[in-house]
């Protein structure tokens, strides 16, 4: 079974470490993670960038409504996510859109920034 | 972390929500401050021993309510005085914190914070100094560091203008769409002036304060996340982020400042940098443009250009013409005239900057920028008295230095003549 692991934590805290602790942070998780990596059993690893860098795309009325700021709602569940080469923001936007439309189930698609990406999570 | 560290960071990020709120309650600087002080105080003991509250703020807002009510009261005994004066909504003092969170209030509680700071009477250094005090949180000494000053005299500036602002009172009634948005667009200027105040210094300083240039983007996020649609809110942390990305390739090692087109772009931060496209790009959706976002687009083509020979020059000179237009300042066309120069070439761009010399004769930049134009057109004694003037009005050692070694290098090129005599 494959398993993904989400990460949550208070976006204020973290953005107000110094460079040295985020530093610090970063190297005991990619020490953790580069085990794994090893052994071959780990997949794509991304650090996003703050959702204030977001924006939505939410289906209102069978419309999809382009919405600045990330997905807020509690009564919809995090179900699956796609990481996509694009050349500003407008691209992620239409990819967005387009799995909407052949998307019946009427949620939203949070469009997040990556800041850092490491197809194979062997540590470089 | 340790457990103290976790605690000092959760109480400095519930700080502004926590504050904004005790102010709205007790509608009194002096009173939400010792109210929040008590709660930290609280927390210290509190916190280690039962674990960190889910919500750090509404603990902070929900314990700090009480113990300012506690100390209004006894304060109402010494010297007997209507409660009602003090207190806004003293019947509901203990009803359930649940009324606190639903986040109503927190929006505009946050924005008063910060707004009360942006008094017009008060001089800019003093609402900046103020703001860190009050909605930052840093200590005096903290800020009389970061302003180069000494501490008491830091502490006098600071009080006298918390009296400044409690004289005027607090706008404490729920702004409307257009107070709103009046209210914002000052806290936006105060956060940049913020920043400014961090970013214009010289090596030797910059250490001490490099912290203002972080709390501004701190403050400037915190912002953003209240006013998420806000193209010109996503442009103001756009800019700061892509500034600031520049810091650590501002100064060689000798504390000299690298001019932008000589910086090792390898320093840069690229996190920040991704940050600050990111929200540029964000930004231009909106097709509202403004001045922050000028400057960040502006920011964002130098970021973008990974050498120096890269940036894309006529994109810079069209933007400081859109900027031009929205805030005509000599200061805009002097460093459009920057761009023009390498589109256009040194000529005209001297021919742009020449007007300005009366409104721009106490601007180190304008005598520097004509030094350099002039000297790139071989006038080398015309170059030197620009430079000299530069010299005189330089605001840093590090500015000063790298004038003369302007001038030095005229020297050495045999463009003027070694004064025989220096004239005073």
């Amino acid at each position: 079974m494959l398993y993904a692991i989400l990460c949550y934590a208070s976006e204020d805290v973290v953005s107000s470490w110094s460079k040295a602790q985020d530093d610090e942070v970063m190297a005991n998780l990619i020490n953790v993670q580069d085990k794994y990596a090893k052994a071959g059993r780990l997949g794509p690893v991304a650090r996003l960038l703050p959702t204030t860098a977001a924006t939505t795309l939410r289906k209102v009325k069978g419309e999809s409504v382009v919405i600045d700021g990330p997905f807020a709602e509690t009564k919809e569940q995090f179900l699956g996510f796609y990481t996509l080469e694009c050349a500003d923001l407008d691209e992620a936007v239409e990819f967005a859109r387009e799995l909407s439309e052949v998307n019946p189930s009427g949620g939203s698609y949070e469009i997040r920034p990556v800041s850092v990406f490491n197809p194979t999570g062997v540590a470089v | 972390m340790t457990e103290l560290a976790w605690i000092s960071s959760a109480i400095s990020v519930a700080r502004p929500q926590a504050m904004g709120a005790l102010l709205r309650y007790f509608r009194d600087l002096d009173t939400a401050e010792e109210a929040f002080q008590d709660a930290c105080l609280r927390a210290l003991k509190n916190w280690p021993q039962n674990g960190p509250p889910r919500d750090p703020a509404a603990w902070l807002i929900f314990v700090g309510r009480n113990s300012g009510i506690d100390a209004v009261r006894k304060r109402a005994k010494q010297a007997p005085m209507p409660e009602e004066d003090q207190i806004s909504d003293l019947e509901d003092a203990e009803s359930d914190i649940a009324e606190r969170l639903d986040g109503a209030h927190y929006r505009d509680d946050i924005l008063r914070l910060l707004f009360i700071c942006c008094h017009p009477d008060l001089p800019a250094t003093q609402q900046i100094a103020v703001a860190l005090r009050i909605v930052s949180g840093l200590t005096v000494k903290q800020i009389a560091r970061a302003f180069l000053v000494g501490e008491s005299a830091m502490e006098q500036r600071i009080t006298r203008a918390k009296a400044r602002i409690a004289d005027a009172g607090v706008p404490f009634e729920t702004p409307g769409a257009v107070e709103r948005s009046e209210r914002l667009a000052a806290v936006a200027a105060m956060v940049y002036l913020i920043f400014n105040e961090g970013y214009s210094t010289n090596s030797g300083e910059a250490p001490a304060r490099a912290p203002l240039c972080e709390e501004a983007i701190r403050l400037a996020r915190l912002l953003l996340r209240l006013f998420q649609a806000e193209p010109e809110i996503m442009g103001l942390t756009a800019l700061l982020l892509l500034q600031h990305a520049r810091a650590p390739a501002r100064f060689d090692k000798d504390g000299e400042i690298v001019l932008l087109e000589d910086q090792d772009r390898s320093l840069w931060s690229r996190k920040m940098i991704d940050e600050g496209l990111a929200l540029v790009d964000k930004a231009l959706r909106h097709r509202k443009p403004g001045p922050y976002q000028v400057q960040a687009a502006i920011a964002a083509l130098h970021a973008r250009a990974e050498k120096a020979e890269d940036t894309d020059w006529v994109e810079i000179d069209l933007l400081y013409g859109l900027l031009e237009q929205m805030q005509p300042s000599p200061v805009i066309t002097l460093n459009r005239a920057v761009a023009v120069s390498k589109v256009r070439g040194p000529e005209a761009a001297l021919a742009m900057i020449e007007p300005l010399e009366e409104r721009l004769s106490g601007y180190f930049h304008f005598f520097g920028l004509k030094g350099g134009l002039l000297m790139q057109l071989d006038r080398g004694e015309e170059a030197r008295v620009a430079f000299d003037r530069a010299i005189a009005l330089a605001n840093t050692a590090a500015e000063a230095a790298h004038i003369r070694m302007h001038i030095d290098r005229l020297m050495k090129d045999g463009a003027v003549r070694v004064p025989a005599k220096k004239a005073n």
